[in-house]
């Protein structure tokens, strides 16, 4: 996957409420399929048809106990998508926050007026 | 209740990266921010870059183009050409920086709504490709990248709290 294809992936797999719950379970520490679908009113097979989405993203990974299979959380794509439209944001939160001083000070004339009538 | 100056940032579909943001000022003022040389040095650009040439030309078929300075001398420039005008709510106009030209224009849609003298702006930037916007994205990355990204930690933390009963 390329750049762009990676933060697709990982931008479908934060768009889902459960996706995004089992993504905080697991920031707690590896978890199994089974405790990870305690917390839902959902089928194991509809919970791992999740795991499945955030697998492909890269969100998680399966750890090392070949018996309990836990998930954990992997951090670098939640990191570049952070970033990603972070960056962008702050390019326009600076010349919004400008814009802000600048609307307050186009505002304030007639204010003036008003007061030394 | 206090929410202006949060700005929403989010993509949509493949091309589309959207923006919303309020300002406690009324939408004429709001446009004529947006659409006046002179007001538009004041306040456009990232931390660290100052728009050093501003041309305006508002009219339907017009063309507008920016030039902004950075650290270390760097420039951005940007061009376009304006395709709908209807003040105080509404303007759309093609963009392209000139490191991008190549790769065709976005189109920009901005609209400002105005409620209790509050205007809420959206900016709807259509890129000609996936590339494009992707590209514009990375842009804006790295021009904010001096402002340390939010950690990992962070990004759990409201993962958490989105998800909190």
């Amino acid at each position: 996957m390329n750049r762009s294809d990676r933060l697709d992936a990982t931008f479908t797999a934060l768009a889902d409420p459960t996706r995004r719950a089992i993504l905080a379970r697991l920031a707690l520490g590896e978890t199994s399929v089974n405790d990870l679908a305690k917390p839902f009113a959902m089928s194991q097979p509809a919970i791992s048809k999740h795991l499945k989405v955030l697998e492909r993203a890269g969100l998680i990974s399966i750890g090392q106990d070949a018996q309990r299979r836990p998930r954990r959380i992997e951090a670098k794509p939640l990191e570049e998508a952070s970033g990603w439209l972070d960056g962008y944001r702050k390019f326009w939160e600076a010349s919004y926050e400008r814009l802000d001083v600048l609307l307050d000070e186009l505002k304030a004339p007639p204010k003036r007026r008003k007061r030394t009538r | 209740m206090k929410n202006t100056g949060t700005l929403k940032v989010e993509t949509r579909g493949d091309r589309e990266i959207v923006m919303t943001r309020i300002f406690d000022a009324p939408r004429d003022l709001v446009f004529k921010a947006l659409t006046t040389p002179a007001l538009l040095k004041r306040w456009f650009g990232p931390h660290g870059w100052t728009l050093t040439e501003c041309e305006v030309d508002l009219r339907v078929g017009g063309a507008w183009r920016f030039l902004s300075k950075g650290p270390d001398g760097r420039t951005m420039g940007m061009r376009g050409v304006y395709r709908e005008i209807v003040p105080p709510a509404r303007i759309q106009y093609t963009e392209s920086f000139d490191e991008w030209a190549a790769q065709g224009s976005a189109l920009i849609t901005t609209t400002l709504e105005e409620r209790d003298g509050r205007t809420t702006l959206t900016c709807i930037s259509l890129a000609p490709s996936r590339e494009v916007r992707d590209a514009v994205l990375a842009t804006g990355m790295e021009h904010g990248a001096a402002e340390t990204y939010d950690r990992l930690a962070d990004v759990l933390h409201t993962l958490a709290e989105k998800t909190a009963p």
